[in-house]
C-alpha cells in the first residue's frame, strides 16, 4: 500500500484550473496513493517572500504545516511551491514538525519520477506534438532535467514520464531553457518584459511545431496562454499531470 | 526630497516598442549566449575551472589587505606608482594631479568600467583634459553622451545606422554609410593622430598580481596597448578586488574570461604590464568605492569575485529585452542589480525586481556568484529598509494575513468575501491591471477545484492526522 500522501494544490490552480487538481489527485490515486486535500490549505506563502516580505508569509507557512505535518509525503502540481517549502519556508521557527514538511515535500513529477519511480502509463495516449516547458524552479532549483548553461549530459524527468505516454511526439524548441518571464508579481511590475518574454516563449514552441505546450507548472502556462491569445498564436496548453492522467484531446 | 529610484519597468516599456533595436538586441546577446555554450562544451574542465576560479577569488578577497600590500610592495619595486583612492572623488583628483604635474592636457583612455563609475571624463573636462575614448562600443557611447549599455560590448543596444549617425554628426562622414568596416575605419582615421599626439595614456586592469606586482589588461581591439604606449605616462585604473595572489592563478581566469564573454577561446590582446617605459612613468590607482563596506556584508561579499565577463548579462531574459540603459547606472543586467544598491540604496532599489530570478546568471557565472539569490536577499534588504513601494507593501500585507485564515481565504476565492483587509480594493485592482495590457486573463471556470473535491470526496479532507489532535485539543 502507498504513503498517506496530503495533496497541496496552488490558489492559481485552485481558482482557474481545477482540472490540473483534479488530474493530480487521479493519477495518484490510479498509482494506488492514499491521497487527502486538506480542505483548509490556502497557500504556500511563496508570494510575499519573493517580493521579499518575509515576515508576511509565516502565517501561510504555519498553516500550511499545522495542515501537512502529519503525512509522509507532500505532494503538488508546482515546481515553484516545491521550491518555496523545501528552500525558503523560513519565516517560521524551525520545529521537528517544520522539517519534516520541507523534507518531505514533492513536485508531482519527481514524485512520481524518483519516489513512486513509475516508468509507464498504459491508461494514457496523447497523439499530439508537445513543446515541454521546464519552469525555472523546476529546471534550475528542483533540477527536473539538465540546463543548458552547465553543459551537463542531457536528462529530462518530465520527458521521461511523457515517453511512457502512447503517440506523443517531442518538438524542440531553439531556447528550450530561456524563462518565460512569469516571475509572480514580474508579470505585473514589470508588465512589458514579462508579456514579451511570454511571447516570444509561445513563438518558440509554435515555430518547432508543438500542438501543445505542456509543463509541469501551471503558473508558467496561465502566463503563456495569456500572451498567445492576445497575439493568436496557435497552441494549446496542458498540464503534464493530466497527459499522465489519460486526458485526451 | 528624496531620490526617484530607477524606472527599469517605464524605460524597458520604450526598448520594448522599438522592435527592429529589441531583435537585433536580443539575438546579438543570445548568439553570444551560444557561443559561449559552445565554448564551454569544449572544455571537459569547465565545472572544474569555474571552481577553482571561484576558490581563488574567494580566497583573494579573504586576505584582501595582505595581498593589496604585497602588490604594492613589488609594484613599487617594478617602478610603479601606486596610488590608493577611497571613493570616486578621490580617484579623480589623483588623475587630475598627475596629469597636471606633467602638464598633459590630452588623455587617450582605453575602456575601463572604474572611471564610468567615478565619472572621471566630466571631471577632468572641467579642468581642461580632453579625454578620447579608443575602445570602438567607449567611443561610440561618449560621442553619443551615454553610458555603455554593456560592461563588454558598451554600444550593443545600437545599430549601425545608429553609429553612422553619431559619426556622422561627430567626423562629417557620410550618415548613410553603415558598414561595420567602413565605420570601423572611419573611427581609425578619427582616432589615430588623437593616439600619436596624446599627451598622457591611461587603461583599465583586468587583473593585477600580488606576487609580481603586475597588472593585465585584455582587450580584443589592442585598445589599451595603443593607450599604454603613449609615451609620457600610463595610468590604471583597477578596483582594489581584481587581485590575484599569484601569477599562476592567472590561467584559469584568462581560460574563462573571453570564452565567458564572448565565445572566443581568449581575447586578442592578453598585456602584461611590469613597469615603465623608459622615460616613462607608470602609475596604478586601486580603486576602493565601496568595496571594502561591501565585503563586510555577508550576503553580497561574493559580488566582488566579479570578472566583468558579461556572461550573465548575455544571459538574461530581462536585460535582453529591456537593454543596459534601463537599469540608469553604470553597471545593468543581473550583476548589476545586485551591486548597484550598494551604491545607492533608494536609487537602485527597483533593480533587484527587475529580474524573475530564473537563475540562468548563476549558472553562466565563471566565477559562480549566486546571483539570483543575492536579488532574492536584497529584495528582503530593501522590504526592511522601507525601499518598497506602499500599495506593494500592503498589497503583501494583506495577502499575508489572508493566507493564514481559511475560512476568510475561501471566501475571497469564491468571490463572496467583502472586508479585504485595509486597502481599498481599487488599490489592488490599479495593480493588478497590467496583466490585461497585453495578456489575456484565465477563462473563468465553473467550479474550484476546492468545491469539486467536497463534491466528490465528501467524506476526506476535513482534517489531517495532526490537526484531529489538535483541534479535540481545543
Ligand atoms: S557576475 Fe559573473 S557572469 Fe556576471 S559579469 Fe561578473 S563574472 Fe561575469
Amino acid at each position: 500500500m502507498g504513503m498517506k500522501i496530503g495533496l497541496f494544490v496552488p490558489c492559481y490552480i485552485d481558482a482557474f484550473y481545477p482540472g490540473v487538481g483534479i488530474a493530480t489527485l487521479e493519477l495518484l490515486e490510479r498509482l494506488g496513493q492514499d491521497v487527502t486535500y486538506p480542505t483548509e490549505q490556502t497557500c504556500c506563502g511563496q508570494p510575499m517572500t519573493n517580493a521579499g516580505c518575509v515576515s508576511d508569509s509565516a502565517a501561510a507557512e504555519a498553516l500550511f504545516v499545522k495542515l501537512f505535518s502529519g503525512f509522509d509525503a507532500i505532494v503538488m502540481p508546482s515546481g515553484s511551491c516545491t521550491h518555496h517549502v523545501r528552500a525558503h519556508f523560513d519565516a517560521i521557527e524551525q520545529t521537528d514538525a517544520v522539517r519534516h514538511v520541507r523534507a518531505n515535500t514533492y513536485e508531482l513529477v519527481e514524485f512520481l519520477h524518483d519516489v513512486l519511480k513509475v516508468r509507464d502509463f498504459p491508461w494514457a495516449e496523447f497523439p499530439h506534438t508537445v513543446g515541454l516547458h521546464n519552469s525555472c524552479s523546476s529546471l534550475r532549483a528542483l533540477r527536473t532535467a539538465s540546463m543548458s548553461e552547465l553543459g551537463e549530459p542531457a536528462f529530462s524527468k518530465p520527458k521521461t514520464l511523457l515517453s511512457g505516454v502512447k503517440g506523443i511526439r517531442f518538438a524542440t524548441p531553439a531556447r528550450p531553457d530561456e524563462c518565460c518571464g512569469f516571475g509572480g508579481t514580474f508579470s505585473v511590475t514589470e508588465e512589458a518584459v514579462s508579456a514579451r518574454m511570454g511571447l516570444d516563449k509561445v513563438r518558440d514552441h509554435f515555430h518547432a511545431g508543438a500542438e501543445y505546450i505542456v509543463s509541469a507548472d501551471s503558473s508558467c502556462m496561465m502566463h503563456q496562454q495569456g500572451c498567445a491569445e492576445r497575439n493568436h498564436v496557435d497552441i494549446r496548453f496542458i498540464h503534464i499531470a493530466e497527459i499522465l492522467n489519460g486526458a485526451r484531446q | 526630497m528624496r531620490e526617484k529610484p530607477v524606472n527599469h519597468a517605464g524605460a524597458a516599456v520604450a526598448f520594448i516598442a522599438d522592435k527592429p533595436h529589441l531583435d537585433f538586441h536580443d539575438a546579438r546577446l543570445w548568439d553570444m549566449r551560444q557561443k559561449r555554450d559552445a565554448q564551454m562544451h569544449l572544455l571537459p574542465e569547465w565545472q572544474d575551472l569555474r571552481s577553482r576560479a571561484s576558490a581563488i577569488k574567494e580566497h583573494a578577497l579573504a586576505n584582501l589587505a595582505d595581498y593589496l600590500e604585497e602588490f604594492e610592495r613589488n609594484a613599487k619595486s617594478n617602478g610603479i606608482h601606486v596610488h590608493w583612492a577611497a571613493d570616486g572623488a578621490e580617484h579623480n583628483r589623483i588623475v587630475a594631479e598627475i596629469l597636471e604635474a606633467r602638464g598633459a592636457r590630452t588623455l587617450i583612455k582605453s575602456k575601463s568600467m572604474v572611471t564610468e563609475e567615478c565619472d572621471l571624463r566630466p571631471y577632468l573636462a572641467a579642468r581642461g583634459v580632453t579625454v578620447t575614448e579608443n575602445d570602438l562600443g567607449e567611443r561610440i557611447q561618449q560621442l553619443d553622451d551615454q553610458m555603455p549599455s554593456h560592461i563588454v560590448v558598451p554600444s550593443v543596444h545600437k545599430l549601425t545606422s545608429d553609429v553612422a549617425r553619431i559619426f556622422a554628426r561627430s567626423y562629417g562622414t557620410d550618415p548613410n554609410a553603415d558598414d561595420p568596416h567602413q565605420l570601423a575605419e572611419a573611427q581609425r582615421l578619427a582616432a589615430r593622430p588623437v593616439i600619436l599626439h596624446a599627451d598622457a595614456g591611461m587603461t583599465g586592469g583586468n587583473f593585477f598580481v600580488a606576487e609580481t606586482g603586475t597588472f593585465v589588461v585584455c582587450t580584443n581591439e589592442g585598445n589599451a596597448d595603443l593607450s599604454a604606449t603613449v609615451p609620457g605616462v600610463h595610468i590604471a585604473t583597477i578596483g582594489i578586488e581584481r587581485v590575484v595572489p599569484r601569477m599562476a592563478d592567472l590561467g584559469v581566469f584568462i581560460r574563462l574570461l573571453s570564452r565567458s564573454a564572448l565565445g572566443s577561446p581568449i581575447t586578442q590582446y592578453t598585456s602584461h604590464f611590469r613597469g615603465p617605459q623608459d622615460g616613462s612613468e607608470m602609475h596604478v590607482v586601486l580603486v576602493d568605492n565601496g568595496r571594502s563596506a561591501r565585503l563586510g556584508m555577508a550576503d553580497f561579499w561574493t559580488s566582488l569575485k566579479c570578472i566583468r565577463c558579461g556572461a550573465c548579462m548575455n544571459t538574461c531574459p530581462v536585460y535582453r529585452r529591456s537593454g543596459g540603459l534601463s537599469y540608469g547606472a553604470v553597471y545593468s543586467g543581473p550583476i548589476g542589480a545586485i551591486i548597484d544598491p550598494t551604491f545607492n540604496e533608494r536609487k537602485y532599489s527597483t533593480l533587484p525586481y527587475a529580474s524573475t530570478m530564473n537563475g540562468s546568471c548563476t549558472n553562466v557565472c565563471p566565477v559562480k556568484i549566486n546571483i539570483h539569490e543575492q536579488l532574492y536577499k536584497w529584495r528582503q534588504v530593501l522590504v526592511e529598509h522601507h525601499q518598497m513601494p506602499f500599495v506593494k507593501r500592503e498589497i503583501m500585507h494583506m495577502a499575508g494575513k489572508l493566507m493564514g485564515q481559511p475560512r476568510l481565504y475561501r471566501a475571497a476565492i469564491n468571490g463572496t468575501e467583502t472586508a479585504l483587509g485595509t486597502l481599498p480594493r481599487f488599490a489592488l485592482y490599479n495593480w493588478l491591471n497590467p496583466w490585461g495590457k497585453n495578456r489575456e486573463l484565465p477563462a473563468p471556470v465553473k467550479e474550484t477545484f476546492h468545491s469539486w473535491y467536497r463534491r466528490n470526496r465528501p467524506t476526506a479532507g476535513k482534517a489531517t492526522p495532526e490537526t484531529v489532535k489538535t483541534e479535540t485539543k481545543a
